[in-house]
């Protein structure tokens, strides 16, 4: 769930991007049917998660799996903003 | 319509900061990359022209690391809004779809990049959220960047603008506004962007008037053309009529009257309701800030940061020119008092001649009073343009990064020699200035009792001294809100000081960030400090917040927070003592 008062904007995207890049293979966020890659900005952007929406986070290759907790706890934690 | 007959042309926009301003108009645009041409690439090519464009990023990603890297430290958020714009030059959407186009396609890379950019434009613009509609913006600025690059173009130096003007432009990217001599900046009139732009954000936070999303500014408005901009309103009169002029004149005054009333009552003695004073100046980096520590009632300049002068050249700066920026602030500032730091960067690094090396923890690095005293020629320079202001007022010198004794000692010498030296060459300087320590390193703290044995003031830097205490870095995500200026630690290294200061007849005085937050005033105070240090804009709160309570009072509440065991304990007991002044002053504040 997105809490922070933007929502999911540029620069909470870039942190997300940050950590996904690290991934062995793409890592996915999802929202409703549709899904970006968290690698880019961009794509997360054009989800248009506003606050409240509900987002879920899943990885290509297993062995992200880490990655994916911490993104979901950057999410669930408002960015610390 | 003759020409000398004024125009009286009125466009409206969004008023993205407020205030009034008269002036002429410098306009910016992007010629020259409007026009992309499309052309087919040979198979073979193929490769050199990702290469091509490749390189196009990795300069933009160059001159973004630079403009981040030259941004003093106290625009961080700007610098965050640069960062992300760094990733997304990276951004698969952007540069891997470019890449992916120039491939399968066979087109040149200027066609496959705005082939690209046109399409992400699509999509955002179809959104309905305004916040993520505006933010096309910073991939339509990028591409543009990269865009110069691929065709060559060199693009306006916005940082060379040198009269007062109202800038008018299309747009402005973070990269650009960052450049801007903003001194020189009367307002900021664009075609795109809105309250939340990066422009929007910047003019607020500068007070500086603009209007935004005009649509046709850049078509309307010539070079050099008088116009009004109203930011409170988001009007643009160009080419006004002299009744409009005198209109926009008194609304002028009446604002700027309205702005006074709010700084005048910071005008006022910063004394308690027991009497009792506490000193507060301005914390500046530019001799230009001066006037506004003043006209915000600061009581002179309690840390003058030096470093901008190091910054965005290839060479050190001459005596001479460090003179003349030192005598004009302690000129202005006379006879209130002014305290130079000396150089507290790595100097090296930022003067690109020298060749830079990096360094795996800067922080504990070459810096500070470590850096100059490995750079003799360096410190006399800066040395020398401190003593020779001195002559024009009240100057007081202090060390930054200052860990070991033998450091203040050698630092003192170095004073002596630059004044010997001085005398040698028959050049005017004064040597009745103070010096000081300024205690940002745990082990100055432990050092206390000798450190004051050897100057005549401590100033507490408490940004750093809170980093390498609790050896938080303030700018990791991870850790960053464990930074607590009223961690027990943090308390317990403050008393410790205010008891050496005391003991040793030394003066104290506060220059961090946690000095510009009123909540933090009655702590400060009740331990015994003599003055704080803030930024200007926090001079008139926390001077209420002063003139709001008793010394009496604060004594005894610092005797009390002392015993707490968390910085929350020590925060909840400030919220509830100081409720209704801290409400007050947050409700003056807007």
């Amino acid at each position: 769930m997105i809490v922070n008062e933007l929502g999911l904007h540029a620069r909470t995207a870039g942190l997300i991007a940050r950590i996904a890049a690290q991934a062995r293979d793409t890592v996915w966020i999802g929202r409703g049917n549709s899904t970006a890659d968290a690698g880019s900005i961009i794509d997360m952007l054009t989800l248009e998660c506003t606050k409240g929406t509900r987002v879920n986070i899943s990885a290509t290759d297993p062995a992200d799996g880490a990655l994916v907790d911490r993104i979901a706890q950057l999410i669930n934690s408002g960015f610390k903003e | 319509m003759p020409e000398t007959k004024s125009r009286k042309i009125i466009l409206t926009g969004i008023g993205a900061s407020p205030g009034i301003c008269i002036g002429k108009a410098y306009l910016v645009d992007k010629e020259g990359v409007e026009v992309v041409g499309r052309y087919y690439i040979e198979p073979d090519q193929i490769e050199q022209e990702v290469k091509r464009f490749k390189a196009a990023v990795k300069k933009v990603r160059d001159e973004l690391r630079a403009i981040i890297e030259n941004t003093p430290k106290e625009f961080l958020t700007p610098t965050s809004i640069l960062e992300t714009q760094e990733v997304l030059l990276k951004d698969k959407m952007l540069y891997g779809k470019t890449i992916d186009t120039i491939e399968n396609e066979s087109v040149n890379a200027e066609w496959a990049l705005k082939k690209v950019v046109t399409k992400a434009r699509e999509t955002f613009q179809a959104m309905s959220d305004s916040y993520l509609k505006e933010r096309v913006a910073d991939i339509v600025q990028l591409s543009e960047r990269i865009m110069h690059n691929l065709v060559g173009a060199v693009p306006v130096d916005i940082g060379k603008i040198a009269k007062r003007v109202i800038l008018v432009a299309p747009d402005l990217s973070p990269a650009e506004t960052s450049q801007i001599q903003l001194e020189r900046i009367k307002g900021f009139v664009t075609d795109k962007g809105g309250k939340a732009s990066h422009t929007g954000i910047l003019a607020r936070s500068l007070e500086i008037p603009a209007v935004l999303g005009l649509k046709t500014a850049t078509m309307e408005i010539k070079n050099e053309d008088l116009m009004i901009v109203d930011g409170s309103a988001g009007i643009v009169i160009i080419d006004p009529s002299e009744q409009q002029l005198i209109d926009y004149e008194e609304r002028k005054i009446e604002y700027e009257q309205h702005k006074a009333e709010i700084s005048r009552r910071s005008q006022a003695p910063a004394e308690t309701l027991d009497g009792h004073r506490l000193a507060v100046l301005g914390n500046i980096e530019r001799s230009e800030q001066v006037t506004s520590v003043l006209d915000y009632g600061g009581q002179g300049i309690g840390l003058y940061r030096t470093e901008f002068q190091y910054m965005g050249r290839t060479d050190f700066p001459t005596e001479e020119e460090l003179y003349e920026k030192y005598s004009e602030t302690v000129e202005v500032a006379s006879p209130r008092p002014v305290t130079i730091r000396t150089l507290d960067i790595n100097g090296d690094k930022y003067i690109a001649a020298q060749g830079s090396y990096e360094e795996q923890n800067p922080a504990l690095g070459l810096r500070g009073i470590r850096y100059c005293l490995q750079r003799p020629d360096v410190f006399r320079t800066q040395l020398r343009a401190i003593l020779r202001a001195a002559v024009h007022g009240n100057v007081s010198v202090m060390f930054p990064m200052v860990a070991t004794l033998r450091e203040v000692l050698a630092a003192k010498q170095a004073v002596r020699e630059a004044a010997e030296s001085l005398a040698q060459d028959k050049i005017l300087y004064s040597d009745r200035i103070s010096l000081g320590v300024l205690v940002e390193v745990p082990s100055a703290v432990m050092m206390a009792d000798l450190l004051a044995d050897e100057v005549d003031f401590f100033s507490v830097g408490t940004n750093d001294l809170i980093q390498y205490t609790l050896a938080i870095d303030r700018g990791n995500e991870k850790v960053a809100h464990l930074f607590r200026p009223l961690d027990p630690a943090i308390l317990r290294m403050l008393k410790h000081l205010t008891d050496v200061a005391k003991e040793k007849n030394i003066q104290l005085f506060i220059c961090g960030e946690m000095a510009g937050y009123p909540i933090h005033i009655p702590i400060l105070m009740g331990m015994g400090m003599d003055g704080l240090s803030v930024n200007p804009q926090s001079i008139p709160s926390v001077k209420h917040m002063i003139r709001s309570i008793k010394k009496q009072d604060t004594e005894a509440l610092a005797a009390e927070a002392l015993k707490l065991r968390s910085a929350e304990k020590v925060f909840q007991m400030l919220q509830s003592n100081y409720k209704e002044i801290l409400e007050e002053i947050g409700q003056r504040k807007q």
